[in-house]
Parts: structure tokens; sequence; C-alpha cells
């Protein structure tokens, strides 16, 4: 067995510290020592998305990412989108838009169309289909999550004015 | 799904990464952006007693011109080249091939050099530097040598990468203005390896073929330059018929696995049907 090591990040703006082995997956650290359950586990090989978490801007599936590379590291997770008891647009959005049904790849979904509006606060349909394709839904079909999307983007254009 | 144990390493600078390498030896593999080692490693394909990570090393990173050629960074991320603005005015070709790679949360993560270096026939790279005529800078405890990738991979997962050896830069010589291009690759959903692709590079002059660089992605145990279409075109009109014999040519050299994308007989098609797409859409972008 290797050497548990120590290592520092922050998960939703709180400072944490961990002690693991390095062949740990950050899904595991913060489903299982974190007890941040948001990211959920879906396929365990880097196709389904809804272990996606963002992590220093970008859209990572943390099943595929060891915790030990995340040394310093900002990661924010479907539990840091509300603030003050206030839903996040995209939280609203796929509310009013019946974006999910079973909501397993919810939390994975939201985190990356989070990451997508930071990058293109105006996204045509085609981009957002285009720059979701790393998140699996076998429910709802895609439309209403790409309306909830839209909806989103602009009530935050909106809000942005 | 969880790795065999190993040990850490996350080196800050190259010299020290080349000095691990030599510490650890064939125990040791180098993680670039770890979408195709860490799966594989869950998977228990690969059991490394080293992990070295090459994600902390500032050197590795960057897309710049220097002359005539780009220079990237073997750590450059897909989404990096996706969004370069030098990259879509000198290498379009290369922005478009990466754009067709896996899925977005992938390319945030997924490099250039690893996909090269991992030489699986399955990527995307391999055969859009054949086509771009592309050279690796490999270096060692011993100093650097650049390689043409036009020899680099021998064979499924084997490169003229040697133990102790990084690939560190990819240099690409700047295609003269007015050149065609085109990606075509066939996937049957996001994130899916080709079950054929073509990358093509074309200049045009008068009307004729002055120059056709054609490579092939996922039909063979490493990527295919179509030496004898490229041959064939030269000096000819792009019409239906010259085409589909360079089509022919293509498919000639094809000797891709079954598997679940297709047997022989439909991959070897679809890497003529690819080649035809890509032909005829560099041809519609050329001047």
């Amino acid at each position: 067995m290797a050497i548990p090591r120590e290592v520092s990040f922050t998960v939703n703006g709180k400072p944490v510290d961990v002690v693991v082995e390095p062949r740990e997956l950050l899904i595991h650290t913060l489903r299982e020592r974190l007890h941040t359950t948001g990211p959920h586990i879906g396929c365990e090989t880097s196709h389904c998305g809804a272990c996606t978490v963002d992590i220093d801007n970008m859209s990572v599936k943390s099943c595929t990412m060891l915790t030990v590379q995340c040394q310093g590291a900002k990661v924010l997770t479907i539990e840091g989108f509300e603030q003050g008891g206030q839903l996040h647009a995209l939280q609203e959005a796929f509310t009013q838009d019946h974006a999910l049904q079973c909501g397993y790849c919810t939390p994975g979904m939201i985190t990356r169309a989070y990451r997508l509006l930071q990058e293109n606060p105006h996204p045509s349909e085609q981009e957002i289909r285009y720059w979701m394709a790393g998140n699996l839904c076998r429910c709802t079909g895609y439309q209403n999550i790409v309306k909830a999307v839209q909806d989103a983007a602009g009530k935050l254009a909106a809000k942005a004015a | 799904m969880i790795p065999r144990p190993f040990e850490y390493h996350a080196p800050s600078s190259l010299p020290d990464a080349l000095l691990l390498m030599s510490r650890y030896g064939e125990e040791a593999k180098l993680l670039a952006g770890g979408h195709s080692l860490l799966p594989m490693m869950k998977l228990r394909f690969a059991a490394p007693g080293h992990l070295i990570d090459l994600g902390k090393i500032g050197e590795l990173k960057g897309i710049e011109q220097v002359g005539s050629e780009i220079r990237i960074g073997a750590m450059t991320t897909e989404n990096e080249l996706i969004w370069s603005p030098l990259l879509a005015q000198k290498l379009p070709l290369l922005v478009e091939g990466a754009g067709l790679i896996s899925d977005p949360q992938v390319r945030y993560r997924g490099t250039i050099g690893g996909d090269i270096a991992h030489a699986d026939p399955g990527n995307d790279h391999p055969a859009l530097m054949l086509a771009l005529e592309a050279s690796f800078v490999l270096q060692g405890a011993n100093g650097e040598r650049v390689v043409a990738a036009d020899g680099f991979f021998l064979g499924l997962y084997s490169t003229l990468l040697q133990p102790g050896e990084v690939l560190t830069q990819i240099r690409i010589p700047i295609p003269p203005p007015g050149c065609g291009w085109c990606y075509a690759k066939l996937k049957r959903k996001t994130g899916d390896f080709a079950a054929a692709a073509a990358a093509v590079l074309l200049r045009m002059k008068a009307g004729s073929v002055e120059e056709a660089r054609i490579a092939l992605t996922n039909v063979g145990p490493t990527p295919l330059k179509a030496r004898a279409a490229q041959t064939y075109l030269q000096g000819k009109a792009l019409n239906d018929a010259s085409i589909a014999e360079a089509a022919r040519l293509a498919m000639s050299i094809c000797e891709p696995t079954e598997d679940l994308r297709g047997d022989v007989q439909y991959k070897t098609a679809m890497a003529g049907e690819m080649t035809q797409r890509a032909l005829r859409t560099a041809a519609s972008r050329a001047r």
C-alpha cells in the first residue's frame, strides 16, 4: 500500500484537508469523506458525466481525476450553487422547465451548464447540445434540458444588465 | 473501480520529471490529462508502481508561433487548442480535429501530447499530425531530439519514444495560405473513437491538385498515410472520378480490426467514405 498523502483544496469555498492514498478518486473523496453527495457515480468510466464537478474553472469528471491531483484546487459542486436560500438560475430553470425526471444526471448537468454559460453567456441550441454532450440523461430526451439552459442564460443576462 | 496502489509524483519542472523517470524506470508511467491512463488503471489493464504527473510543469503548456511554424506544448489541452485564435487562423485542421475528440469534459483535461504519445490507433491527433507533417520534440536525460510524425508511430501503443524520454513539444509548419482542410470522422456517438476518420490538407493550383495530404485514423495499428492516394491526386482535377479513385487507393491500405464499431469490410468502406468527404470539404475551403 502506498503512503497516504495530505491534500488541501477548497470545496464550495470551504477549505478541506484530507489524507488519501494516491489511488483515491476525487468522486470517492467528495462523497465518502466530505459527504458531498451531489456529484453522482454513474458509469465510473468517464462517459456519463453524472460525477461532473467544476475544478479551477473547468468541468471535470471526478471519477477520472485523482484526489492527489487537486492540491490547491478550487472545487465547485452542486451543493455550492444555492446562495442564501436562493436557488441558482439554472436550478430554477431546471425545475420550471421539467428538465429532470429521475434527477440522477441533474447535478452533473447543472454544474456543466454553469461552466458553459460562464464561457458563452448566449449559447445557441446547437452550441448547448455540442458543449453539453459529455452529460448523459436517460429520461428526458434532452429537450427540456436544452430549454432550461437557454432560459437560465436569459435570466442571468437580464440580471447582469 | 479503483486502480491498484501506486506512488504519485508531481514534479514542478522537466528536469525533475526526467530524474524521477530515470529513478523508477519501467515501473513509472507519465500522467498527462489522465483520460486514457486512469481508465486503463481503473480497469487494471495498467498497473504502474509510480505515476509521474506532468500537470504542474508550466513549460509544457502553451501555443506560439516561431517563424513559420507553430509550437505547442505537449500538455496543452484539447479545449485550449479549440479556443486558440492563433490556431483558428493558422491551423484550422487541428482545431476541427480537436473539436471532434471525445466530449467537453474530457477536452478540458485531455492533452495533445498525451493523445500522441499514447498512440492508441483510435486517437485522432496522430493522423492529424501526419497530415500536418508535424515533428515532435523528445526530451531525455541526455538531451533532446526532434523526430518527424511520419515514422513516429510504430504500432499499437508503440512509438519512437525511448524509456526515459518525454514528448515535450509539437512543431507544425504553417501550411501556405489558401490550403483547404478537413477532418471527417465517423463515430457512433459523442465520446466514442472513430469507426474511421480521414484528415486532409489540400493545396490547389489553377483547378488541379498541387498537393494532397491524406491520413487515416483507426483503420490500422497506427495512423496511416495514404501515400498512393496522395501521389495519384497530384496534378489532377478534383471530380467524382478522381475522388473515388483516391478513396479506393486509401481503402487499399486499411487493415482495421473488427469490433463493436463494425467489421473489417465496413470500416474499410467508411475509411473510403471519410476520405471522399474530407477531400470534398477541403476542396470547398481551398482558395
